[in-house]
């Protein structure tokens, strides 16, 4: 059955890594919904969070195809119970006159922040899960969006880190095996 | 390619500088010399002017062939005759480009070869300069991995990790990409070390239960059946293999690339598998309660339709490349690992078998068709004729090279392959113009051995320039050209499924024996079967190459034959065939 995971990528910091993983997941086919890149804990080492679709086998297979690559050095696939998955998006909304206080009392329900207004707008900044996202956009649209921008999904582990392969599934470099 | 550019320097020579101070082009010769490789494949050019400097002072033999892919293919052959690691040089821009093919056809066939692409001055880079390419962007699907120089103290450690990830894990090939000025540059010769790398770190011997788990499946099953594919080869482990094979007497069919992974003519050995497979190696796949898979990755001309594949089996899947699981066939039982490691694990474990029912239903399975169809030949030369005649007459012993199509299946059909390392086809790629090339490759790396390469009429006018770095390096290697006028296969699928609509297949040539004669190599041309091994022993005595242009019947096509999408149990039988 298909569905979204969420691979947490721990890749050598080289130039180029990105271009590897991405040209890769695109020659084999697999979908990805949302990918972003950023320096982990480690010196030297950054964290990809990759979303994206498909059955349990497509999904193994990419933990496999990303193993081959040489600065990939560990994949794990988020179960969502076990996970913070959260996203960032900037949004600018139409808000003149009298509706730009009904705006920004909508903001204030979903814990959202004005980082900017102009005389037609105001800009806000929401972060949240994907659902709780989803809902404020609606609201927003209601007023009107003019422009937006979301980061991609970032994730990690809720359990510490020294049992997180245990917690979560870190993808097996030796299959099934 | 050759190029010139007017910030080309001399290197300049050693004794301006203290002994350990190199040039980046001395170290990468050095470097590559640390790997044990003695001959080298390229073309110069622009970029690379600096390291051809410094070719003449190091130990490398340098072959230049005519084309850079073809050094590509001669890197190839090389590899594969001898299980070293293959190594070609091109320049920046079209050099490198040109490799491309080489790279993929490596890459789809786990071949360890390392390419040197120079690159144009780094302060180009990124301004198209002149002959610029991103060729570390361009090789990115078809490279196991790729570098890109930026300082001459890193040539000797990229150099060194290189060579060990071509030849380790799953073998594959690897490009080294290095601008102009880095081979200029100086800096002090440390032989290089290699540094393990957390990220990679194959797995070679496998898991203990997994090998029991393999070895009970083998002693339930009541028609077991091995297949056996180029891993056995890479990893050197044919005489393990056949003793496993001997010890369980479990019948063995081979994918196109594992030919060879144990002697053709073994009483076990039931023959190739897929889409010109031997009738009973797909009739046994219809038939086997149990599939064990020795490194091969299910390619789908070994296959046919999956769904039809082996369908009354269960899979165990012996493959040092994790992803190849399940990749295209469920698996029962996965064992990762290096065959060779594997096999003296599993060896041990399994019990003397008796097959002796199921190997009489296969042997049952053997095509009749042929020999009726035989009496009633055509005066021309029959293709397979000419196969079997060369390996006849070479004791099975010499190796061959093919190039791609109709000669290349009739080849794997009727050759009889012996030793793994002899028998070298472009499998995964099927890269047209990869057997002569290749050829001078193999003789390259096993001159004490005997090489014929086989090859269609279309694929030698790919590569038949590579007749004259064949005479420059006075190569024996004798040329068989299969010359029916057509691009075979592609005429055969014409008339079988495309109702004769022969569209752009037939091919002119030129004189094949003048042509020989021109660049200064003997020719001999076949027109009936008598001819043909009084031409063979010709070619075997003579020395420098030979090249013997048999002219066969037009329209002969090769069976059996699976249709593309059909099951391997949907054989098309033909008219004439032998097995």
């Amino acid at each position: 059955m298909e569905s979204t995971h969420t691979l947490v990528l721990l890749v050598e910091d080289h130039p180029g890594v990105l271009n590897r993983v991405v040209s890769l997941m695109r020659r084999r086919s697999f979908n990805i919904d949302s990918i972003t890149v950023g320096h982990s804990e480690q010196v030297g080492v950054s964290r990809m969070t990759i979303q994206l679709r498909g059955n349990s086998e497509d999904i193994e297979q990419a933990g496999k195809q990303l193993y081959k690559l040489l600065e990939v050095v560990k994949v794990i696939d988020l179960q969502p119970n076990e996970a913070m998955i959260r996203e960032l998006v900037l949004v600018k909304v139409a808000a003149k006159g009298a509706v730009r206080a009904e705006v920004v009392q909508t903001a204030s329900i979903y814990g959202a922040r004005v980082l900017d207004a102009t005389p037609s707008s105001v800009m806000i900044e929401m972060s949240g899960g994907e659902e709780e996202i989803e809902s404020f956009l609606t609201m927003m649209r209601i007023y009107g969006i003019r422009e937006m921008v979301r980061s991609g999904k970032v994730a990690l582990p809720r359990v510490l880190s020294k049992k997180t392969d245990r917690q979560t599934r870190q993808m097996n470099p030796l299959a099934a095996d | 390619m050759v190029a010139t550019d007017p910030t080309t320097q001399r290197a300049e020579a050693t004794q301006h500088t203290g002994p350990e101070v190199l040039t980046g082009a001395q170290i990468t010769c050095r470097a590559i010399e640390a790997e044990g490789v003695t001959t080298v494949f390229g073309y110069p050019g622009g970029a690379v002017i600096p390291l051809y400097d410094a070719i003449p002072d190091s130990g490398l033999h340098h072959v230049l062939t005519r084309f850079e892919q073809w050094s590509g293919m001669a890197a190839i052959g090389y590899a594969r005759a001898t299980g070293k690691v293959g190594c070609c040089i091109a320049t920046s821009g079209p050099g490198a480009t040109n490799l491309v093919t080489a790279l993929a056809d490596a890459m789809l066939d786990s071949v360890p070869i390392v390419a040197i692409t120079g690159q144009v001055i780094e302060p180009l880079i990124g301004r198209d300069g002149f002959q610029e390419v991103d060729i570390t962007g361009i090789t990115l699907p078809v490279t196991k991995h790729n570098y890109i120089v930026h300082n001459v103290a890193d040539i000797a450690t990229t150099i060194k990790e290189a060579f060990y990830l071509a030849r380790s894990g799953r073998p594959g090939p690897v490009l080294v990409d290095i601008p102009k000025n880095i081979f200029v540059a100086k800096t002090e010769y440390i032989p290089a070390k290699l540094t393990p790398r957390k990220s990679y770190q194959p797995t070679t011997i496998p898991n203990m239960r997994q090998v029991r788990l393999a070895a009970d499946e083998i002693a339930q099953a009541k028609r077991p059946l091995i297949m056996a594919g180029h891993g056995v080869i890479l990893s050197g482990a044919e005489a393990e293999f056949t003793e496993l094979v001997e010890k369980t007497g479990i019948p063995t069919i081979f994918t196109l690339l594992g030919l060879g992974a144990m002697d053709e003519m073994h009483p076990l050995a039931i023959g190739m598998m897929g889409m010109h497979g031997h009738r009973r190696a797909n009739r046994a796949l219809d038939e086997c309660d149990l599939l064990i898979n020795f490194g091969a990755r299910f390619d789908d001309r070994a296959t046919g339709n999956l769904s039809g594949f082996a369908p009354n089996a269960r899979v165990i899947h012996v493959d040092i490349d994790p992803a190849e699981i399940g990749k295209n066939v469920k698996t029962a039982v996965p064992v990762v690992g290096d065959i060779k490691e594997v096999l003296k694990l599993l060896t041990p474990e399994v019990k003397a078998g008796d097959h002796s029912a199921w190997r009489t239903w296969i042997e049952g399975q053997h095509n009749r068709v042929l020999r009726a169809a035989l009496e009633d030949r055509p005066a021309w030369p029959e293709p397979y004729a000419i196969i079997k005649e060369i390996a006849d007459a070479t004791g099975h012993e010499a190796i061959v090279t093919t190039d791609v199509g109709q000669h290349q299946m009739w080849a794997a059909q009727h050759l009889g392959v012996k030793h793994g390392k002899r028998w070298i086809t472009s499998g995964g790629l099927g890269t047209m113009g990869f057997g002569l090339p290749s050829a001078v490759g193999a003789k390259m790396g096993r001159p004490d051995l005997e090489v014929w390469t086989i090859i269609g009429d279309g694929g030698f006018q790919m590569s038949g320039t590579e007749l004259a770095t064949a005479v420059q390096e006075n190569l024996d290697i004798n040329i068989a050209i299969i010359n029916n006028g057509y691009l075979g296969m592609v005429r055969q699928w014409q008339d079988l499924f495309h109702a004769r609509n022969y569209s752009e297949v037939a091919i002119s040539g030129p004189d094949f024996v003048k042509l020989a004669e021109a660049y200064g190599a003997t020719g001999i041309r076949v027109r009936t079967d008598a001819e043909i091994r009084p031409a063979i022993e010709k070619a075997r005595s003579i020395k420098g190459p030979v090249l013997i242009d048999f002219v066969v019947e037009p329209e002969a096509n090769v069976y059996p034959m699976v249709a593309p999408g059909a099951s391997n149990s949907q054989m098309i039988e033909g008219r004439k065939e032998e097995e």
